[in-house]
């Protein structure tokens, strides 16, 4: 059979797929900024010394990846409406989870990043007289982050390529746009096929953005 | 709000419940009324999940060992720089496409295209796309477990008149492939989760029971934690095997891969 991708006119771009790739994108930022937000709060209750802090912590974590998204997508979707007793849209309920979900990634990240500075350095601040939250905000959060820049970028490629996943409750992303193109124009082949080519490129694309930025961001030491 | 968790006694056909809660699953130890229940179809369902993700295990690891070795072969002759080149560009292009974009191309697109695989079942298909996807991230992680080994290893198997394909065959894949058996186990758990993706072209696994049940009875909590705690004992079930496995072979006296790689 022969493949044909006349059909492909910027009037569709912009009809089906610009929608969704806009929801896509937003998603993985509003995503990536919370994530990174709740997850830094839950490396540091994991890091803690109080119990109180750490179990519930960690229990979030681990449940939270060993569940699949997909599932991790319909809890949120079922449970949010029950628990504020009015329906929310898919879109709002993908936000939510994504934000939940992603937290316990970056939390991970974040605690190996802050692990990673040396002890000398918190010691050195408490010499100087700071306070736990002064020593964690102007000496060890600026090193950790700046060491864990390239896998946070990592993770965000993973987040991109996931937010698909949105799929389960009818979101409309990207790959949304690509289907339901395919499907009014009935070329559902060539539909998929070009979904998987731009997906292709953006993360390609994003992954050698992300090896240039390694060599560039070296570890301090 | 009190939980009922006798749904998963109810007939999927009629409104009557099976006094044992099986009713198709195992006829003659509880003699259900033949009707499949909500327990028997989670059984069955849990089945597909197991059989997609096993089958996706073994293609991936095979591919993904076969791929990684080959990323870090000597670049000496055009043929090596050759293979090289492609399984690089095997691991770019499946870790550059969303797993769930890969399912459909593998399930609506590639049949099209390559008429041999027309008759072939949805979850062998599945099957395929969940082992490829996978094999991109077990060939970096074979690759770099390969390159961790002290380069004196490989010196030595030269040294020692092995050629190239013998010095893999018994100096470094033996230390390599135990280097990276943590971090397959955690792709292992992984494969697992990812073959929740399978819903999106209908094979019953677990996520398709869990959307299809909760429609069908509006026990919505019941039944996804049902799920859930089946996708958790599946997952630390595989997490202890990998232990089994990682201590069986372990070498009495060598390497410690005890060394937290961090995140993921």
């Amino acid at each position: 059979m022969s493949l044909d991708l006349s059909f492909y006119s910027w009037e569709l771009i912009q009809n089906f797929l610009i929608k969704g790739l806009l929801f896509s994108v937003q998603l993985t930022v509003v995503a990536t900024l919370g994530g990174i937000a709740f997850g830094t709060i839950l490396a540091l209750m994991r890091l803690s010394n109080k119990p109180w802090l750490t179990i519930p912590a960690s229990c979030y974590v681990n449940v939270m990846r060993s569940i699949p998204l997909v599932m991790v997508i319909l809890w949120f979707f079922l449970l949010i409406p029950t628990l504020i007793g009015r329906p929310i849209g898919a879109d709002l309920s993908a936000y939510i989870t994504f934000i939940a979900f992603e937290a316990a990634f970056f939390c991970e990240i974040v605690r190996a990043g802050i692990g990673s500075i040396p002890k000398g350095q918190a010691a050195a601040g408490q010499a100087l007289g700071m306070s736990y939250a002064q020593n964690m905000r102007l000496i060890v959060l600026p090193q950790a982050f700046r060491n864990m820049i390239p896998i946070f970028m990592t993770q965000i490629i993973i987040l991109f390529q996931d937010t698909s996943l949105v799929y389960a409750i009818g979101a409309y992303d990207l790959l949304k746009g690509f289907e339901i193109a395919g499907k009014n124009y009935g070329r559902p082949i060539e539909s998929y096929l070009l979904a998987a080519v731009v997906y292709f490129l953006i993360c390609f694309s994003l992954s050698r953005a992300v090896k240039a930025l390694q060599k560039k961001v070296a570890i301090i030491r | 709000m009190a939980l009922e968790f006798g749904i998963f006694c109810k007939s999927t056909i009629e409104e009557e419940f099976a006094p044992k809660c099986f009713g198709t699953t195992f006829p003659n130890l509880f003699d259900g009324n033949g009707d499949t229940t909500y327990l028997d179809w989670l059984l069955s369902a849990w089945g597909w999940t197991l059989s997609v993700a096993g089958l996706a295990l073994l293609i991936a690891l095979l591919v993904g060992l076969v791929v990684g070795t080959l990323r870090t072969l000597p670049e000496s002759s055009w043929f090596n720089r050759l293979l090289i080149t492609l399984a690089n560009t095997w691991v770019e292009i499946f870790r550059n496409i969303p797993v769930l974009v890969q399912i459909f191309l593998w399930y609506h697109v590639i049949p099209m295209l390559v008429p041999i695989l027309k008759g072939l079942p949805a979850y062998f298909l599945v099957s395929i796309a969940l082992g490829f996807y996978t094999s991109s991230r077990i060939a970096e992680q074979v690759k770099a477990g390969i390159q961790s080994l002290p380069k004196g290893q490989t010196l030595a198997a030269m040294a020692l008149g092995l050629t190239t394909t013998q010095s893999y065959r018994f100096v470094i894949l033996p230390m390599a492939l135990r280097i990276v058996l943590p971090p397959l186990t955690s792709e292992s758990m992984n494969i697992i989760k990812n073959s929740s993706v399978a819903f999106a072209v209908s094979v019953s696994e677990l996520t398709l029971f869990a959307m299809q049940a909760q429609e069908e009875t509006s026990k919505g909590i019941e039944i996804y934690l049902a799920v859930t705690i089946m996708y958790m004992i599946t997952a630390l079930a595989m997490n202890r095997l990998m232990a089994w496995v990682e201590k069986k072979t372990r070498v009495p006296g060598f390497i410690a891969p005890n060394n937290p790689a961090g995140a993921h």
